[in-house]
Parts: C-alpha cells; structure tokens; sequence
C-alpha cells in the first residue's frame, strides 16, 4: 500500500516537473523565433574585439570570443585558487586563536570574525579596491626592500606583478572567507571530546604536537565537509569581480552579452563552467574526506 | 623520605560558598595506595586532578615530587616537568581512537621522552603483555572491551615509568563482569610498590590494597584511617552514613 503511494506520488512529481520544464523551452523557442536570433554559436568564433587587461596566456582584440572566455574562465581559476588558499591559512589561524589559551588573541579572533561575516562581501570588496588599494596616497610602499613593493597599481611581491583589481579581490575573497572558515575549524576542534585534550595533556604532550597528532585528526571528519560548503561559496562570490573590474569569465561574459546580444548561450556556457569547477571542488574534497575518515577510523 | 604528594590547606570554589576543596591537607608516602572515597560532587576527582594540573585551585599549596603549585600565576613548565613524571588513568579511558594500540601507548615516549621508536614499541609490548593483552597491539581502541582498553590506558600511563598513578574512577564505566581484570592489573602495580592514588567506590579493593582510605564530603576531607578502621569502625559519623548507603 505505501509503495504504491509513494509510486503515484513520484509519478505526479515527475509529470509536474517535466511540464513546468517543457513550458519554459517552447517559451524560449518562441521567444527566439519572435526575434529572430535563433540558437548557435558561431558567434563564439568571431574577433572579440575588446581588450582584456590581465590575460595569463597571450591574448589580443582580435582573438575570437571563445578565446576571451577562456582566458576569462583561467583568470577566475587564478584568483580562485590563490584565495582558495589564503583563505585557509587565515581561517584556520584565527579558528585556532579564537580557542586558544592566549584571551587577547581569542578577543581580536571573535571581533574579526564578527565585523567581516556581518558586512556584505560586496562592501568588503568596494574598500579593498577603492579605500586600501587605490587609496593609497604614497606612490609606492616598500616595506621589504625589492621583495615587496605595494602602490595603487597594485603589488609586485618578488617579481610577480598583482595588479589593483586581482589584489583587492584576491584580499575581499580571502578575509571574507576566512571568517567562516575560523568557524567551520573551531566547530571541529570542539567537537573533540574534552577527555582527549586531559589524555594528551597528563602524558606530558606539549600543547601544539597534542593539536596536530590528536585533535586535528579527530577533527577533521567535521571540519571537511563544512569547508567544502566555504569553498564551493568562494568560487561562486568570485563572479563578484564585476565589482573591482578583474576580467573573470562573469565580467567578460557580460561585455560578450552586451556585444552580441546572445544571453542565452552566453549563460549555458558560465552556467557549465561554474558547474564543472564546481564539481571538481567537490569531488576532490569528498576524496579528501574519505581518505581522511579512513585513517582515522572512527 | 619526602611526601610524593603533599597538600596544604588546598581551596577551590566555582562560585562563592561553594567549595570543589574546602582546605584539604593530605600527604601521600612513596610505595602508598591511597584510596579516595566519597559521593558524587565531594571533590575527589577535583583533588586528584589538581596533582597533574588539570584542575587548578583557588589558594593554599601542592607540592608534588618536589615541584610546587601555587594557587596562580604557575608557571606553565611546572605543571608540564609534573606531568611528565606522573601518570594518570580516566574513567573513560581517553585512548586516542584514530590511533593503534601500540600507537596510543608509543606516541608520549617518543614525543615527550624523545626515545627511539624500536624501543619504545619493544617496551610496550612488554608492558602490553603484563596486562595480558599484547595480541592487541596492531588493533585500534574500538575494537577491544572496556576492560581491555582501560588496561591500555593503564599501559599508557605507566610507558613515560611515572613515579605516582593517579586513578579517576577507573572501573566506573566498565561492565561488572569487567571490573575485576582492570582491578587486578592494578592489584600488581601496587604489588610492585607503585605509589598510587585512587578515586574508586570499590570497597574490596580498598580494603585489600589501599593502605590508607581518604573520605571526603562537600570539598572537606572527613577522615583518613586504615582501610581495617574505616570499613569495620570509621571514626566519623558521616563516613558511616556513606558505608551505609554503599553496601546496600
């Protein structure tokens, strides 16, 4: 009797769901019929005739639009990663600090965490831009010599110029992230019985080799998938890079809209892009994870 | 020769009025089984705790195998050159779950004591076969009974050769039926002339090992006698009322 309600009950679900999906296509078909555009992309092969101020692979106007989307979909990827990254670090210091037996320390982490998670990322962004990085007044700050130089154009740390828009993204998505990250690593931490910090602690282990042996093991089965989740968030707040003017694949997607005026396959082709890396965060996360579970075995 | 542990007019409260220690005096001899008894909230486990500093205390002074505690202000390397010579054994045993036997038994010999890893495992397959469990070794703390695993506690504790145990309730989260293997484990250290203080409310283990029984109610110690005089004749009334209650 269940089984059979639960059958109808999808059945109807299913029916719903590809009607309501069926709908919106002939809508849109009839939409592109009415003006006339159709649906391709041959455009896709044609100059982009826009220049992009950062390209890591060489890049002019008359590179096909194809072309500028990929090197769009490789500077998300950059700052991604990086931020990706620095965010770790600082989240997992200031998670550490934020439990800490150190009470300046446990007092600055909580002010942190609390100002940037309660302000919107796009406001973070704005000051990084326009207040730390384009306000300063000096033209150049070199605090180490010729390692690190910083200016309003942004920063050359060794060598390797970071222009304005990829160090102040770079920075929003990194602090930004760090507060939750601080969070996701304190969770984890606490939820280690309190009897394995006594244990390690009367066997005369210091403090920081009790936290890397045998709190941090235990920890991270609860830390992994939380960071997943401050991740996957990370890649998509990139798109926020409109804001700074960093030519990610949202930012260069949005001058193909307006140049082509094909929105549609414009947004299949970042919807996919998003998807995949997307995909591969979690996926590389979940082996992770399991690597992690199975050799703590608990 | 000196008190291992000796303890003057100890002082603890959470909150005023309420006192965890009420000025406890108490001086344990090296080769002594102290047995701790009393009921739930009496601040036993808070006494013991304070010898290996997992617990401080409000004033009043500790002095353990030499090194002295002060109310505040201890010096952080104090309470670690402390615990490195003193062992302690959990009511939940606290092995560490994401390690092997021979792994939770190895890890403070060579991190703390710095010995090789070879001779480090060699010794705790010795200790592990004193405990009657050394075909355990490769297995993880899941994986054996509760009894097993407070004897790997046990084995733990005495890998870092302590020169006093201390013993939190260590058969209180143990099936019956398992109490008496951990109890005579520890019947043989005392044999061996283990200095020990035990937090327990077995009484034949009291009687048969302790050479002397402290009773403490609301923070204050009652009595400390003979286990002949406490279990047959104690000294207080309030330490007969407990008796009372227990062997019932």
């Amino acid at each position: 009797m269940k089984i059979s309600y639960n059958a109808t009950a999808q059945l109807v679900i299913a029916l719903i769901v590809i009607l309501v999906v069926s709908i919106l296509i002939n809508n849109l078909t009839l939409n592109l019929i009415k003006t006339g555009l159709g649906f391709n992309f041959s455009w896709l092969f044609r100059p982009a005739s826009f220049a992009l101020a950062e390209h890591p692979l060489p890049y002019s106007p008359s590179d096909s639009y194809a072309w500028a989307l990929f090197i769009g979909w490789l500077n998300s990827l950059k700052v991604i990663f990086y931020s990706l990254l620095l965010s770790t670090l600082i989240g997992t210091c200031f998670g550490l600090f934020r439990i800490g037996k150190n009470a300046l320390l446990r007092l600055v982490s909580a002010g942190y965490i609390a100002i940037i998670r309660q302000t919107p990322l796009l406001l973070q962004l704005m000051f990084w831009y326009f207040v730390a990085i384009l306000g300063i007044k000096k033209s150049i700050i070199s605090p180490m010599g010729n390692l690190l130089s910083i200016s309003n154009q942004g920063i050359n740390l060794l060598g390797v110029t970071l222009s304005a828009e990829f160090t102040s993204l770079l920075l929003g998505l990194s602090v930004f992230t760090s507060a939750y990250i601080a969070e996701v690593i304190r969770g984890g931490i606490n939820s280690v019985n309190k009897g394995q910090w006594e244990s390690f602690r009367s066997l005369g282990l210091e403090e920081s080799i009790g936290l890397y042996k045998i709190i941090i093991p235990q920890a991270l089965p609860a830390i992994l998938p939380g960071l997943t989740s401050q991740y996957l968030n990370l890649a998509k707040n990139s798109t926020l890079a409109i804001a700074v003017g960093y030519s990610d694949i949202y930012a260069i997607n949005d001058t193909i809209i307006n140049q082509t005026g094909r929105p549609i396959e414009a947004f299949i082709i970042l919807l996919l892009s998003f998807l995949f890396l997307n995909l591969f965060i979690s996926n590389g996360m979940e082996v992770l994870n399991s690597m992690v579970t199975r050799s703590t075995k608990l | 020769m000196p008190p291992i542990v000796k303890a003057t007019n100890l002082t603890k409260s959470y909150s005023k009025g309420i006192f965890a220690l009420d000025n406890v005096c108490i001086s344990v001899e090296p080769g002594e089984v102290l047995v701790v008894m009393g009921p739930s909230g009496s601040g036993k486990s808070t006494l013991i705790r304070t010898f290996n500093g997992l617990e401080s205390f409000d004033s009043g002074q500790l002095n353990i195998l030499g090194i002295t505690l002060e109310g505040h202000n201890n010096d952080e390397r104090n309470i670690h050159r402390i615990r490195k010579r003193v062992g302690m054994v959990f009511q939940q045993f606290n092995l560490f779950p994401h390690l092997s036997i021979i792994e939770n038994i190895t890890l403070a010999p060579i991190k703390v004591q710095k010995k090789k890893k070879a001779e480090a495992e060699q010794n705790a397959l010795l200790l592990l076969s004193q405990m009657g469990i050394e075909s355990h070794a490769r297995k993880y703390p899941s994986q054996l009974s509760g009894g097993e695993q407070q004897r790997v506690a046990i084995a733990r504790a005495l890998a870092l050769k302590p020169e006093l145990l201390l013993f939190d309730e260590p058969t209180s989260a143990l099936d019956p039926e398992r109490v008496n293997e951990v109890l005579d484990a520890m019947r043989k250290l005392a044999e061996q002339g283990m200095s020990m203080v035990v937090v327990t409310h077995e009484i034949n283990f009291a009687k048969e090992v302790g050479d002397r029984v402290l009773f403490m109610d609301s923070g204050k110690v009652i009595e400390t006698s003979t286990p002949d005089i406490f279990f047959l004749n104690a000294k207080h009334e309030r330490s007969r009322k407990f008796l009372n209650q227990i062997k019932k």
